[in-house]
């Protein structure tokens, strides 16, 4: 037998081993613990230069946005690309190729003038032909994308000259301008002849915005470069890095060790983990924003007794979103009356939320024929107590939120019980075939008022959005009026109405929407506090890292 | 011996159809497609965009003609593409016409999962094959019991509480190793030996992770293994023949205690590519685990199937060289299968 195989000998071999490498280890541990020393409250003027690295959880499939559609690839794809239109901070629309924008007189029509000189960071010119080419691709039978049918409402599409695009549409189509907001203008010249469900494009993009893709390193890094041919400007920040981190415990070490200079937050980091390490805070700053979207209680309106609006206002005014909002959110969110985001032009500002109000509850209960009669604490009707099913998938939040709800509910004696399911069997065999009593579940506060696919009676069938089959005329006339509205102020009138009425039908329960954590290094400078409507990412092309603070360059490549 | 590989191998063929038809049957038992993510969940995708990317990706036909198309692929060794991934081909890299090459998802995952997986391997016999013996050697005296503990201990631990500690410590607390990550940013600057330096200082905790908590199966496996072995007639020959008692444990004992280890370790080759999810997630390595729960959760068939049919190939293989080198190893069971 070989001699150091020998269990004495093999410990000590291991011993000595594992001491080295520690002491191996040891060697380079003060190059990063004088970072720690430094006072980032001192004020410079703003320079360029400097890399930022954020965490993100998933890795973007490709930075085509219209095929890869998830949020990572919308995220880095949005500093690469541009589109004809955006949102400016306020959420209102402003060009970003486009220089401006007309509607026809009969609202069929939209021509979009491009901005002068516009170039791709190959330096070759954007035209109104790229844009063109966008819009056939995105409506194209072969793509493989899910967004396509806003486009193909488009009847005809030209390019009069260079710099000009106009679209028609069969009628007037309001969200079209929000469509064009959100569709990332693609190069002709580099994907005329490629198939774009497979083209290599989509890792190695060319694009007009602030930066251009540098390196992407599979399961690793997306890297992105100041792309000095952008027309809409020069972004301060030389690189940012995307690390892929799937898990947030590992972002946030990797925060507090100050290897990344941001992340996204949850409440619980926000709320309790920052405010007990003072010396986290001496280096991170952290930002709340409002959230994309809310959370609420939906009733399956083709099932008794939630066809009675008395029974679905009762529940309204049993549950205590405050409390949801402290309890889950800690505090980090805030209640919301209409489907828009509050303080936006949408969000109708006359709208309060229910109140928590048990005694009306019971009263209503009581009006729609639900009391205790046998006394076993759960109000009944003919004989049959009130006890139905809370659905909702696997989302820590939303099981919490409905824990709470139950408890309330119990409290107007209302039998709840809590199933929570796989996102694909949720889909699939409860909210498809409409077999479900209640769920909890979130939709976005969208920046366009449009909600005609999710309270529009047409919209029921299998797979369509308004799974709750709601149904009210008046609704109904209202969401077409919107869509074929394209005057903003006249639109905003129909979309506060048809919040007043969502709100007094009670087909949903709104219950929270959560703010948008995020804690960025103090190295990170311009950034907008208290973030406005449209998030502290609005103006990241002004954020800038004062040459004192950047990281050493060894670090940076 | 040549017959009877041949034999085993050809075995192999139905085997693996059979296998690779239960799990396309099970795959699709789950509710749901690509199409049916929570993120398409999302007004802006309407349902009939929805309806003809199922038709592109062949998923509104019978379960049982996707599977002949599955089959049609693989009998060319085509693996095919990944529905979520851009296309991306699941196995090996393809070049398309302008040159670009994109590398196949289990080809860049594969050999990462691999090296973790092997080093701890190596880190597991390593710790595990003397703690045995030792165990065996002083059966119930104080040594046995705390390596029995030590390594009941790391067996029961949750493997990513104990990783969380490890990072917070040797990576915020003291800059030893790096949190989490393969490489660290400046990697490609590096010099050959600064590149291996940095991967292996990414991959210690990992490792050290995957090693402690896989160290029990073995260790106790090698002492109850040595102590059978140290209780047959032949030792106590042995001993009564005068020979020295390093000779006994190690020339006679040890061996004859280590022939069942094979079996384990041929069993564990399939092993060797299945990452674990959690410890891939908490360290950010892109390896097979993370792989094949991302391809679960999006209903990626195309990846699913593709890791399934290479795990299953492997357990074949692997059971294919342990029966082979139980047969070297072991001359009853060699001239057992001659017969």
């Amino acid at each position: 037998m070989v001699k150091w195989l020998h269990p004495r000998n093999l410990l000590q071999v291991m011993t000595w081993v594992i001491l080295t490498a520690l002491m191996v280890g040891c060697g380079d541990s003060t190059s990063n613990k004088s970072i720690h020393k430094i006072d980032y409250s001192k004020d410079y003027p703003a320079n360029s230069g400097g890399t930022l690295i954020d965490a993100m959880t998933g890795e973007p499939s490709g930075l085509i946005a219209m095929i890869a559609g998830e949020s990572a690839a919308s995220a880095i794809a949005g500093n690469i690309f541009n589109s004809l239109l955006k949102y400016d901070k306020n959420l209102e629309l402003t060009g970003e190729l486009a220089k401006s924008w007309e509607i026809s007189p009969d609202q069929r029509t939209i021509t979009f003038h491009l901005k002068p000189d516009l170039k791709w960071a190959d330096n070759t010119p954007l035209t109104s032909d790229d844009v063109l080419f966008t819009w056939q691709k995105v409506t194209d039978e072969k793509t493989r994308t899910p967004y396509g049918s806003d486009f193909k409402l488009v009847t005809l599409a030209e390019t009069p000259d260079a710099n000009t695009f106009r679209v028609t549409y069969k009628a007037p189509y309001a969200p079209a301008l929000d469509t064009w907001a959100g569709l990332h203008i693609l190069p002709k010249h580099l994907l005329k002849d490629q198939d774009i469900n497979t083209t290599a494009f989509a890792r190695n993009p060319v694009g007009s915005h602030y930066y251009k893709l540098e390196q992407w390193k599979n399961g690793q890094y997306l890297k992105l470069t100041r792309n000095v041919n952008a027309t809409q400007g020069q972004a301060k920040i030389d690189h940012l890095l995307s690390r892929i981190i799937p898990d947030k415990a590992a972002q946030f070490l990797e925060l507090s060790a100050d290897n990344i200079d941001s992340m996204g937050l949850n409440p619980i980091q926000y709320a309790r983990i920052f405010p007990a390490r003072p010396e986290l805070n001496k280096n991170i700053a952290l930002y709340k924003e409002l959230g994309n979207s809310y959370t609420y209680l939906g009733f399956n309106l083709k099932r008794k007794p939630f066809d009675d609006i008395r029974v679905r206002q009762a529940i309204n005014y049993a549950i205590n979103k405050q409390e949801i909002i402290d309890g889950v959110l800690l505090g980090l969110g805030e209640p919301v009356a209409s489907p828009y985001k509050p303080g936006t032009r949408w969000s109708n500002p006359a709208l309060k939320p229910y109140p928590y109000d048990p005694a009306k509850a019971k009263a209503l209960l009581k009006a729609a024929g639900y009391e205790d009669h046998d006394g076993d604490g759960i109000i009944d009707k003919d004989g049959k107590p009130f006890s139905f099913e809370i659905l909702t998938n696997q989302n820590k939040e939303r099981e919490m939120t409905g824990v709470l709800i139950q408890r309330r509910l119990k409290e107007v004696g209302i039998d709840a019980n809590i199933r929570v399911l796989e996102w694909a069997s949720f889909l699939g065999r409860f909210i498809k075939p409409k077999e479900f009593d209640v769920v909890v579940l979130g939709w976005s506060l969208s920046l366009d008022p449009d909600q005609y696919s999710i309270w529009h009676s047409s919209q029921q069938a299998p797979g369509q959005f308004n799974f709750i089959s709601y149904s009210n005329p008046r609704v109904d006339k209202l969401l077409e009026a919107g869509r074929l509205e394209l005057n903003p102020d006249k639109r905003m009138k129909i979309y506060h109405e048809f919040s007043a009425i969502l709100l007094e039908d009670s087909p949903i329960v709104y219950l929270s929407a959560g703010y948008g954590l995020s804690a960025i290094h103090k190295r990170v400078r311009g950034i907008s506090n208290p973030a406005p409507p449209a998030g502290i990412g609005h103006n990241t092309y002004e954020w800038n890292i004062p040459q004192a603070y950047a990281r050493s360059e060894m670090s940076e490549h | 011996m040549l017959k009877y590989l041949l034999k085993r191998f050809f075995w192999m063929i139905p085997l693996l159809v059979g296998i690779s038809l239960i799990s396309f049957m099970i795959m699709h038992l789950a509710p749901g497609d690509i199409t049916s993510s929570e993120a398409s969940f999302n007004p802006k995708a309407s349902e009939e965009s929805r309806q003809k990317l199922r038709e592109l990706y062949s998923l509104d036909k019978p379960v049982i003609v996707q599977y002949s198309l599955w089959m049609k692929r693989m009998a060319t060794l085509n693996f095919g593409t990944s529905f979520a991934s851009h296309q991306r081909p699941v196995f090996w890299q393809t070049k398309d016409k302008d040159g670009n090459v994109t590398l196949g998802m289990i080809q860049e995952a594969l050999p990462i999962t691999l090296l973790i997986n092997v080093l701890s391997l190596i880190l597991i016999i390593a710790i595990a094959l003397p703690l045995g013996v030792i165990s065996a050697l002083k059966q119930n005296q104080l040594a046995d019991r705390v390596i029995t503990l030590f390594v009941f201990i790391g067996f029961a631990i949750p493997g990513f509480w104990l990783a969380l500690m490890l990072m917070y410590w040797t990576g915020v607390q003291h800059n030893w190793l790096p949190i989490s990550g393969l490489q660290s940013l400046g990697h490609e600057h590096l010099h050959w030996l600064g590149k291996t330096l940095d991967t292996l200082k990414h991959l210690a905790l990992p490792v050290f992770i995957s090693a402690i908590t896989g160290l029990a199966g073995i260790a106790l496996f090698v002492r109850n293994g040595m102590l059978e072995v140290l209780h047959q007639d032949y030792i106590t020959t042995a001993r009564s023949k005068g020979l020295n008692e390093h000779r006994v444990v190690y020339g006679h004992a040890l061996r004859n205690a280590l022939l069942p280890l094979i079996t384990i370790f041929g069993l564990s080759i399939p092993g060797l590519i299945g990452g674990s999810v959690i410890a891939e997630s908490i360290f950010a390595i892109p390896g097979m685990g993370k792989l094949f729960y991302d391809a679960v959760l999006m209903r990626d068939f195309p990846v699913i199937m593709g890791i399934l049919t290479i795990g299953a190939l492997l357990t074949l293989i692997g059971n294919l060289v342990a029966d082979v080198a139980y047969a070297w190893a072991d001359p009853r069971v060699r001239r057992g299968v001659m017969q």
